[in-house]
């Protein structure tokens, strides 16, 4: 009412009801709901696929020579905490198989101890055991000194690449200067002693639970884990 | 027309909408992503609020732009991420963003609800190109200074193959790329537009008072 629309009787004119205002906000309401469903519709299919070549094409540096042919968004398992793996938030696992057979997982995890706030880290472990790669999703280490660990800054992480628990010795998984197999970087201990420490915690999970995790391929996983499928 | 392209400029003169203009353009196709897109959202809100200004009581005109934009944008990011999901990973919160790009606002208020349709959309057009071309300029001089290239990952938007672009040297000066990079050239856009204009007037000056002797 305090738009200035003249004097009295042009106030009186132009000023809705509240029952006016109402049914009008609703219809246009109701018109922008019927074309944002419209628009959703349309688009919902090709958003989906999309979704799954790009998660296809962001673990592959990290498969090298793995063969798996089952599709990669119909295998994910979402493990609430506790899990058991590094980290409080709940973890991804993408299970590969070939022909049927167990091949490969990726595991989303979080390292939490890292220089500057926890660090998401994707490991990919073949059946045996075997390490394939692991990539540095996010973090927040210091420039030049802990972000050295982000594959395309130094090959750091490359050492992490065909290792397994038994090559190294499983106790000497940690850093040098612990007395571990594993480089760490200059000027850096915390940052890389995180990353391996998680890897090795990704690891002993997947050799206690690797026949669980690819076993529930249809209904989820119960147990002490209380695992669901996605 | 000739307003919303250079006069009044949003981006140079209105100075609006300086939050995406500053933060995605880092190169070319990002700019000339986010250009059409808020293009987009500017023409269709023009045109929307101009169709239905006899509807909208002045009490509620607010709430009204609010939910037409909103649809807008919720359109145009359901759009990008099917149709171009790599600009749209590039861009990230900046499509969502558009809802808040103060231009939009402001030519519906003060253009769309006082004019006719097709006025509307023209003026939506201009100033939605006057915008995505500002955007472009500054993102291809924030690529060519920062990384010597232009150009590059135009496939994000066109489809095909990876584009490296036209690498004129590898290695550029990083700071064009961090945000006090954006600044600057925007500062730079601002200054060469008033320099034009300017010297412009000039030579309007001198052929008045030639014609005057």
């Amino acid at each position: 009412m305090t738009t200035g629309t003249g004097n009295g009787s042009g106030r009186k004119q132009r000023s809705p009801t509240a029952w006016s205002s109402g049914i009008v906000l609703a219809t246009v309401a109701a018109i922008c709901t019927v074309l944002v469903t419209i628009t959703h519709r349309l688009s919902a299919p090709r958003i989906a696929e999309n979704e799954k070549a790009y998660l296809e094409q962001s673990l592959r540096p990290a498969l090298a020579n793995v063969f798996y042919d089952n599709d990669l968004s119909e295998s994910t398992l979402v493990l609430p905490p506790p899990h058991g793996l590094p980290g409080n938030e709940t973890a991804t696992v993408y299970r590969l198989y070939a022909e049927e057979r167990p091949a490969a997982a990726v595991l989303v995890v979080t390292a939490r101890d890292g220089y500057a706030g926890p660090i998401r880290l994707l490991v990919a472990v073949e059946y045996s055991g075997k390490l394939t790669g692991v990539q540095i999703l996010e973090h927040n280490e210091t420039p030049g000194l802990g972000d050295l660990i982000e594959a395309s800054r130094s090959d750091w992480l490359k050492q992490l690449e065909d290792v397994s628990l038994e090559d190294p010795p499983r106790d000497r998984w940690a850093i040098r200067r612990d007395g571990g197999a594993f480089d760490q970087l200059t000027g850096a201990s915390i940052t890389p002693r995180a990353v391996v420490r998680a890897v090795k915690e990704t690891l002993l999970y997947f050799e206690a639970n690797r026949d669980e995790i690819f076993a529930a391929r249809e209904q989820p996983v119960t147990g002490q884990n209380q695992e669901s499928e996605q | 027309m000739k307003a919303g392209l250079w006069n009044e400029n949003p981006g140079l003169v209105q100075l609006l909408g300086l939050c995406p203009l500053l933060a995605v353009t880092t190169s070319f196709v990002n700019g000339l992503g986010l250009g059409l897109a808020t293009m987009f959202v500017l023409t269709c809100s023009n045109a929307l609020v101009s169709a239905t200004r006899r509807f909208i009581y002045s009490e509620i005109r607010i709430p009204m732009y609010v939910l037409i934009i909103a649809s807008l944008v919720t359109c145009i990011e359901l759009i990008f991420e099917a149709w171009f999901p790599a600009l749209d990973r590039s861009l990230g919160i900046f499509i969502a963003l558009i809802v808040t790009n103060c231009t939009i606002v402001a030519r519906a208020e003060l253009f769309a609800s006082r004019n006719r349709l097709v006025p509307s959309i023209v003026d939506g057009l201009a100033m939605g190109a006057g915008f995505a071309l500002l955007l472009c300029a500054i993102g291809a001089f924030r690529e060519l200074v920062g990384q010597g290239s232009i150009f590059a990952r135009m496939d994000m938007l066109f489809g095909g193959e990876p584009i490296r672009g036209l690498a004129l040297s590898d290695r550029g000066f990083l700071l064009a790329i961090l945000p006090p990079g954006a600044f600057f050239s925007l500062a730079l856009a601002v200054a060469a537009k008033n320099a034009l204009d300017r010297r412009r007037k000039r030579v309007l000056g001198l052929l008045a008072a030639r014609q005057l002797s």
